[in-house]
């Protein structure tokens, strides 16, 4: 990892210990935002990581996206930090206040109730940012007790299926979520593990145990390497739609597999609510269906790929 | 915090230009060179394309001169992964160039290198492992097959007795590597090895083939009595095979043979599944290609590790877990979304490379470290037992 990456994991790992513990998961979960978390988000800038400098931004690019979603995905961060990142990107600006996505025809809309503003896009204008106010908002959540909200606009109609650029982008940003709190899972599992004592030694030293979480391990370095792969494909001006589908398809797997794995070594202290392996498996469970789940990306691509051609197969894996 | 990483990897100017030259040359090489024989990947025999290649400067290019020609690792992952894409007959020299060269590079003496490494960049001189024995599968620590302190016609070395198993093609290989109880194995058990190169036309050198369930004759069985060793044959150090094999070991588990062995199958259910695929062949082979596109990003990065002098057993390991799962997937998916049954003697090329991976991909997890052994390895890495 570059230096200017290490500084930036290093800012964010101290931001979410400093503001973001149980407390703030439980007001965030009833529904208050977390604004003191949010603020110290955006005052560090991370929010506009991918805007131009020209335009308030950090101007870096997605490889150092990655490193700010991953951490947020490791502290399984209940804030719109993905959505902004992405809108920054898709815009190239950052409106005033809260940005979102919308997603599933704006039916699920990520802290629509919080946001100023909603990347959308429709057959006429294509991309765009429209302003919220005046919003009829549905509220409703995800079990990762996030709002996902459904917006109803006057004059804006659901394109029916979102651009490719914004479910693109947003499938990105959960793929580098989702890789970052496997790998999280991974850490709490192997601690348990080691500590929780039964027939007289570690849970950690049984077989059975060990290679569940061999398993568990290599579904997060898959999931790691999908979601920093695709970041630094689309840094290199490939394929917005390839990578997002690669990294969504394969951290989506393992984002299934590390939450059941992690329950199971876990035993009933894992199913309770105050032991916090949930905050991330809940979440985990919630982007994986987001801006398409693993199905609808890995039918899209598998249509992309079937109609190159059996002899484009190796060409295009290679070449791209 | 986490135990592995993976550093992304680029691929060096001019591996693009090497990409074309080889895939020209396979093109022209292996234009009538059916599925049904592609399928079999890296277990394909073919002395004579080993030659060529060799003749073209692709077998040990990684090598320092005067021995190769100084590449880096990643130009021959590109030359590696492309025979493997194709299907080419490679299983000649597979194994010397993949593991026993750099060994012998690593660990040997100048003598041994001016001895072998010629022969195996011309694609000529052939090697096998011998790890396995009749009562040492997983549990290599306890080979019993001994070198002891010997001497023959005034020539100091050492005599070997024992009994080697599962050595892949040992019945064209010149020489094999092998691991020899050469004294106690102590408190950790992985004391008191050794590793050899065994001249296999030496006097009490026995090769037997075995069979396998597809009705190859692959593996073997070697059995050795009484057999002179010259002292200058012991590869590294005396009574250092454990860290050495492991090692060796990292190359042999990282490769893009652990992902591509059911390429061709692969390539051919595209084939089948048409322009315009049902939904679940099309969601089958989108799954597919996302996991073959992130096992090549993992593998490449290994690849560089090890390139820089890393040793990235765990690293490895997790490619081999990975790699073997999704080859081995392969065929069952094939099964699942495609209404054709597995054929020997007819059939379509993707029914052939069917009937051929369904029954060899049980040998995937087994060979080179089964899935158990590479989970435990896993785990340890982790910081569990």
């Amino acid at each position: 990892m570059t230096e200017e990456r290490t500084l930036i994991a290093e800012t964010c790992a101290r931001l979410f210990a400093e503001h973001l513990d149980a407390e703030v998961f439980s007001a965030a979960e009833a529904g208050e935002f977390p604004q003191r978390l949010w603020d110290a988000i955006t005052e560090n800038g991370l929010d506009r990581i991918l805007v131009p400098e020209a335009k308030g931004g950090s101007g870096l690019g997605w490889e150092d996206a990655h490193v700010v979603l991953f951490a947020a995905g490791r502290h399984a961060a209940p804030v719109p930090l993905a959505e902004a990142i992405a809108a920054g990107w898709l815009l190239g600006h950052v409106p005033d206040g809260i940005v979102t996505l919308a997603d599933r025809e704006q039916m699920r809309v990520p802290w629509g109730r919080d946001a100023g503003h909603m990347v959308v896009s429709n057959a006429d204008s294509g991309l765009s940012s429209v302003s919220l106010e005046g919003a009829a908002i549905t509220q409703d959540r995800n079990i990762g007790r996030d709002p996902r909200d459904r917006v109803a606009l006057e004059g804006l109609t659901p394109a029916g299926n979102e651009s490719e650029s914004v479910q693109a982008a947003g499938a990105l940003v959960r793929s580098c979520q989702m890789a970052g709190a496997v790998s999280a899972v991974l850490d709490l599992c192997v601690t348990y593990t080691n500590e929780r004592v039964q027939f007289g030694r570690p849970i950690g030293r049984f077989q059975a145990i060990q290679q569940q979480l061999a398993v568990m391990a290599g579904e997060a370095a898959a999931a790691g390497v999908a979601a920093c792969a695709a970041c630094r494909m689309v840094d290199a001006d490939g394929d917005l739609v390839m990578a997002a589908a690669t990294a969504k398809i394969r951290t989506g797997e393992a984002a299934g597999k590390a939450a059941n794995i992690a329950h199971q070594v876990h035993g009933a202290i894992g199913f309770t609510e105050e032991y916090r392996l949930h905050h991330l498996t809940r979440r985990l469970w919630a982007w994986r269906s987001e801006f398409g789940a693993e199905g609808e990306w890995a039918a899209m691509l598998g249509r992309l790929v079937a109609s190159r051609g059996p002899d484009k197969l190796w060409p295009d894996l290679t070449d791209g | 915090m986490q135990a592995f990483a993976f550093e992304p990897c680029e691929l060096p100017a001019g591996a693009d230009a090497l990409r074309a030259d080889v895939r020209a040359f396979l093109e022209a090489e292996l234009a009538d060179f059916p599925v049904s024989q592609r399928a079999r990947s890296w277990v394909g025999f073919d002395a004579e394309f080993s030659r060529k290649l060799g003749e073209r400067g692709w077998l040990g290019m990684t090598w320092l001169e005067p021995w190769g020609q100084g590449r880096s690792a990643l130009e021959r992952y590109v030359v590696i992964e492309e025979l493997l894409a194709a299907g080419a007959p490679v299983a000649a020299h597979w194994i010397a160039e993949r593991q026993s060269g750099p060994l012998i590079l690593r660990f040997g003496t100048d003598e041994q290198r001016a001895k072998l490494l010629p022969g195996i960049a011309a694609g000529e001189t052939y090697f096998c492992i011998g790890m396995s024995e009749p009562d040492s599968g997983s549990d290599l620590a306890s080979i019993r097959s001994k070198a002891e302190p010997g001497e023959r016609n005034g020539e100091k070395g050492w005599v070997v007795n024992g009994r080697k198993v599962w050595t892949t093609y040992a019945q064209h290989s010149h020489y094999m590597i092998a691991l020899l109880r050469t004294g106690e194995a102590g408190k950790n058990r992985h004391g008191g090895t050794t590793q050899f190169v065994i001249d296999l036309s030496s006097p009490g050198v026995t090769v037997q083939p075995i069979r396998n369930m597809i009705g190859d004759e692959e593996f073997n069985e070697v059995t050795f009595d009484d057999v002179f060793v010259p002292a200058g044959m012991l590869v590294g150090e005396e009574g250092n095979g454990w860290r050495q094999v492991t090692a060796e070991l990292s190359f042999e588990r990282s490769g893009p043979d652990r992902f591509l062995s059911a390429f061709a199958l692969l390539k051919a259910l595209v084939h089948v599944a048409g322009e315009d695929p049902s939904d679940m062949a099309a969601t089958a082979i989108g799954r597919l290609h996302a996991h073959l596109t992130t096992l090549r990003a993992m593998s490449l990065s290994v690849a560089a590790q090890l390139d820089a002098g890393a040793e990235p057993a765990l690293e490895a390991a997790f490619v081999k877990d990975l790699g073997v799962v999704f080859e081995q997937s392969i065929p069952e998916i094939a099964h699942q979304v495609v209404g054709a049954a597995p054929r020997i003697d007819h059939g379509e090329g993707f029914e052939q490379a069917l009937a051929y991976v369904q029954q060899a991909c049980v040998s995937f997890s087994l060979r080179g470290g089964t899935t158990e052994i590479m989970r435990g390895v896993i785990a340890r890495g982790l910081g569990l037992r």
